[in-house]
């Protein structure tokens, strides 16, 4: 193993231009002759446009241009697409009505883009936003997940009758149905999955720039995919051909999902810069943040579970009805089907799962995938139901998830909705959870509380997750318009250093050392000497980005190809310079050697071989640069078990987190220090969700929070120190034995701590967020 | 437009500004002083968090003209050359950081708190001292612990 190779705790590469005020964000760039760009948004969540008068816009100080929907329609600019999709209950597939990027006729949501205001300032761009006068005519609105499609509701879209996108029923009713007939006992819940804005800290933005010279548009995003960007916006949105469309995404401020998605803010940036031949530049306040990024979660469920007289659960039943906003984002039907219901065995041997998603359309702001996306919200309400079904069983919630675990003798492992686990052990991160959280000594501790007037519980949540999202040909099947497989260059200059291109994208995960660690690590270049170089669609060949926690599992994995065939290159190479067999030459720690003799060549100086081919092998190829792809078997299925310790103060509701464990299967860590921060913000992300962070509209379509001063984000004060460990599994599937761990603990912690607050207070649920107020009130209920 | 002249970094530097232009907006739009950011518009996120006559400020909520005569420092005036003042050496020591947006605010908090607390700050006290900046990535766990190795090291 290199110093710096796969295991080492190394520094980070992108810290030092980040911590010296380096880092090159959207906004943080500016070019010549730039104008600045203002979106006059919908004030009304429903709403026909009956006129827009931009005169007086037009006619302000600095303005260069208002545009609106008819503008773009009349240049033939496409809708926004969803690039999944679901077949429903009737055979056809979901409702997909038009998400023009500028609204034309309608507006369907408090903050839908009516027209782009572009001046030569941003104060003056902002001035003259306000001057533009559009006569809407309110319409009722619809804001609610559970009463979207009830009957009479006001219909959003003519295509979605009864609002409703999809009804997907997944799963052998009849046999369901069967089991919790003839089962010993059944027990239910009925939970709200708490709406979240993503709230990366660096608001999106665009930089649209057009070269009349070359006839291409470059466009500098907070994206975490530049490529599907690219693709979408030329083959969808006929922006431009994608040879004419260069898409970078230089320093991202964090993404967590949200900057997956092809926004129309994006897409009339760049048709905009053409359009008034300047440069335009965007960027989104928080408020517009809050009003138009892509919202998760948003779920409204009843599950049931069917157990024998043992504990074991024979069957499991899900009813949920899953909010998308007005419009369809980019991914949004995946989230609340193939990503949520094939998640729904968890860790345990539930022969039989039945669930009914209906998606529907609302008038908020449209849902798509944030960190975890479905997996956070089957994981759950699995996990709060497996609570419920221990107290009616009078078994310890530990115990009931022994008697259920998937035993690791049983990998693979085909459960009944479609995923087929590769490895894991179940039971040994559960008990080294238990032992590292000190589980049996929880009961003095709550007596001790009990002495101080709190109210001390504990939680538990034994999540899977399917991560490393790829499979192209599962992905295929599923509906989804795009292959997820992900690809590497691995480049030798003639000096011997080396540039690592990655397809993948990196907006706070570290891959520019991870990568550089795995390089490394195989070619025994000394990490210093190796560079990674992502998020450039004009430097880095076609790549899927990163989400789903797949950049290592499936772009480390090309990268490794990529090396691989380096190696292979250079032993020809070697071979010819030490005048000895391709055979007999060996490569280790960045050298060839003959086998059985001295001879040794270090990897570098073959790289400079390659490129000054003087004394080279007959058809050999000049140059030291590989390419590779990697297209996984398999997901990868990361799991664990999070212990979470509350106090609940019974007069005030408050809740602290007093205690915190996580021991989880990522399989091999690269760098474990990145890994642990990965955990602890995933953790975070979670406590957010289950006790701060609701985001709300009122009955007519107003989002009541949508600030900081209104949509509690965590802070430094709202956890303790945690307690982290492994308990790795080895994926046969993968060949860097990695499985991905960036959604992990955002996945995990909300029902570990909800199962901690119902323990805690003696209530069967209790709705997130878990605010004061929430706890007070079930806490006197419970009473 | 007012005319300030005020010192940032350590260089004297003028400016035109608007009387609504906020210091944040002069930094980084005429001075291209780009390492502050912002990342929210109600004082709450911490991502502007500067320094004026040694003390920390959010740049945000503070006029451009308000800083005329003052002393500013930013992220940018911190390190000598390449070499990393010590409390951006904890940030990177202790994995303080990931995307690296909050990270100037959350640097330039640190500084403040180590001016009023000491070298020695508790967990407790950082948490707390922490309640204007927000991050998504880290958890805070780790920029608590380099802050704490940060003030350590500034005390050495």
């Amino acid at each position: 193993m290199q110093e710096n190779g796969i295991g080492a705790s190394v520094r980070r590469k992108e810290d030092q231009r980040f911590l010296l005020g380096k880092g090159r964000y959207t906004d943080d760039i500016n070019v010549e002759g730039q104008t600045y760009a203002c979106f006059v948004r919908s004030p009304h969540a429903h709403a026909e446009i009956e006129g827009i008068d931009a005169s007086a816009a037009t006619a302000a100080p600095g303005v260069v241009a208002v545009l609106t929907g008819d503008d773009l329609a009349a240049d033939g600019i496409g809708p926004l697409i969803c690039g999944v999709t679901v077949t429903s209950d009737d055979g056809q597939p979901h409702r997909a009505p038009a998400h023009p990027a500028l609204a034309q006729s309608k507006v369907n949501y408090v903050g839908d883009h009516v027209a782009i205001v572009i001046a030569e300032s941003l104060t003056q761009a902002r001035d003259a936003a306000e001057l533009v006068e559009v006569n809407y005519r309110p319409l009722p609105a619809v804001a609610s997940t559970a009463d979207a499609a009830n009957d009479g509701q006001q219909q959003i879209h003519e295509e979605a009758p009864n609002n409703i996108c999809f009804n997907w029923p997944f799963g052998d009713k009849a046999a369901n149905d069967e089991a919790f007939e003839g089962a010993h006992k059944v027990s239910s819940i009925d939970l709200v999955n708490n709406r979240m804005v993503t709230n990366p800290m660096e608001p999106r933005a665009a930089l649209g720039e057009y070269n009349s010279g070359t006839e291409e548009i470059t466009l500098h995003l907070t994206t975490q995919n530049p490529h599907v960007h690219r693709l979408v916006l030329a083959a969808f949105n006929q922006l431009a051909p994608e040879h004419k469309l260069r898409v970078v995404g230089p320093d991202v401020g964090g993404g967590f999902g949200a900057k997956i998605f092809i926004y129309a803010e994006e897409l009339v940036v760049g048709w905009a810069c053409r359009k008034v031949n300047r440069p335009v530049k965007w960027t989104a306040d928080r408020t517009e943040a809050f009003l138009s990024d892509a919202h998760g979660r948003d779920h409204v469920t009843r599950a049931e579970m069917a157990l024998d007289e043992n504990g074991k659960f024979l069957a499991m039943r899900v009813l949920t009805t899953a909010n998308l906003g007005a419009y369809l984002s980019t991914f949004a039907t995946m989230v609340p089907s193939y990503l949520y219901a094939f998640l729904f065995a968890g860790q345990y041997t539930t022969p039989l799962i039945y669930s009914e998603v209906k998606a529907v359309f609302t008038n908020t702001s449209p849902v798509d995938a944030s960190r975890g996306a479905g997996r956070p919200e089957a994981t759950y309400l699995l996990e709060r139901l497996v609570d419920v079904c221990a107290a009616d069983m009078g078994l310890d919630p530990a115990e009931i998830r022994r008697r259920n675990f998937i035993p690791k003798d049983a990998f693979p492992y085909q459960t009944p909705v479609v995923q087929c686990y590769d490895s894991g052990d179940y039971e040994a991160a559960l008990d080294q959870a238990m032992e590292l959280a000190d589980y049996a000594g929880f009961d003095a501790r709550a007596t001790e509380a009990k002495s101080r007037s709190k109210l001390r519980g504990i939680g538990l949540s034994s999540y899977v997750e399917a991560c490393g999202i790829a499979p192209s040909a599962a992905v295929g099947q599923l509906g989804g318009g795009v292959g997820l497989w992900e690809s590497a260059q691995v480049r030798f200059n003639p000096t011997g250093n080396v540039q690592v291109f990655t397809g993948t994208h990196s907006h706070g995960q570290g891959h520019e050392t991870t990568f550089a660690q795995l390089v490394c690590d195989q070619l025994g270049v000394p990490f210093e000497n190796i560079e990674v170089i992502h998020g450039d669609t004009a430097k880095t060949q076609f790549g899927m980005g990163t989400y789903g926690s797949r950049s290592l599992a499936v772009g480390g994995v090309a990268i490794a190809k990529a090396c691989d065939k380096l190696i292979a290159k250079g032993k020809k190479i070697a071979a010819h310079a030490m005048e000895a067999a391709e055979g007999d030459i060996e490569f280790a720690g960045g050298n060839y050697t003959v086998a059985g003799t001295d001879k040794a060549m270090n990897i570098a100086e073959v790289a400079f071989n390659a490129y000054v081919p003087h004394s080279y092998p007959e058809g050999v190829e000049p140059g030291f640069d590989e390419n590779a792809f990697f297209d996984p078997m398999n997901f990868s299925f990361p799991a664990g078990t999070h212990i979470c310790e509350v106090e609940v103060d019974p007069a005030t509701g408050e809740v602290e987190i007093v205690d915190y464990t996580a021991v989880d299967d990522f399989g091999k860590l690269v760098n474990p220090m990145i890994v642990e921060g990965q955990v602890h913000g995933g953790i975070v992300h979670g406590i957010g969700q289950a006790l701060l962070e609701g985001c709300h509209y009122d009955k007519d379509g107003q989002l009541v929070t949508a600030s900081y001063m209104d949509y509690a984000m965590p802070r430094a004060d709202n956890a303790p120190e945690f307690k982290i460990d492994y308990a790795p599994t080895d994926p046969p599937h993968n060949p860097l034995g990695v499985k991905g761990c960036g959604e992990a603990g955002a996945i995990g912690a909300p029902p570990a701590i909800i199962n901690a607050i119902a323990n805690a207070i003696g209530a069967k649920h209790v709705e997130m967020p878990a605010t004061p107020e929430t706890v007070w009130r079930a806490c006197q209920s419970a009473n | 437009m007012s005319i300030i002249n005020l010192a940032v970094n350590g260089q004297s530097v003028s400016g035109e500004v608007e009387p609504r232009t906020l210091l944040v907006e002069f930094l980084r739009e005429q001075l291209r002083l780009t390492g502050t950011h912002v990342g929210c518009d109600t004082s709450q996120c911490g991502a502007c968090v500067v320094m004026i006559d040694g003390k920390s400020v959010k740049s945000c909520t503070m006029l451009a003209v308000m800083a005329d005569g003052a002393e500013v420092t930013t992220i940018e005036g911190l390190a000598n050359g390449a070499e990393l003042h010590p409390m951006q050496q904890a940030f990177m020591d202790n994995h303080g950081l990931q995307c690296g947006f909050c990270t100037p605010g959350m640097v330039m908090s640190a500084l403040d708190i180590v001016n009023r607390h000491g070298n020695e700050p508790d967990d407790a006290i950082v948490r707390r001292e922490l309640s204007g900046n927000i991050c998504r990535c880290t958890g805070y766990q780790n920029i608590v612990k380099a802050i704490r190795a940060g003030a350590q090291a500034m005390g050495e």
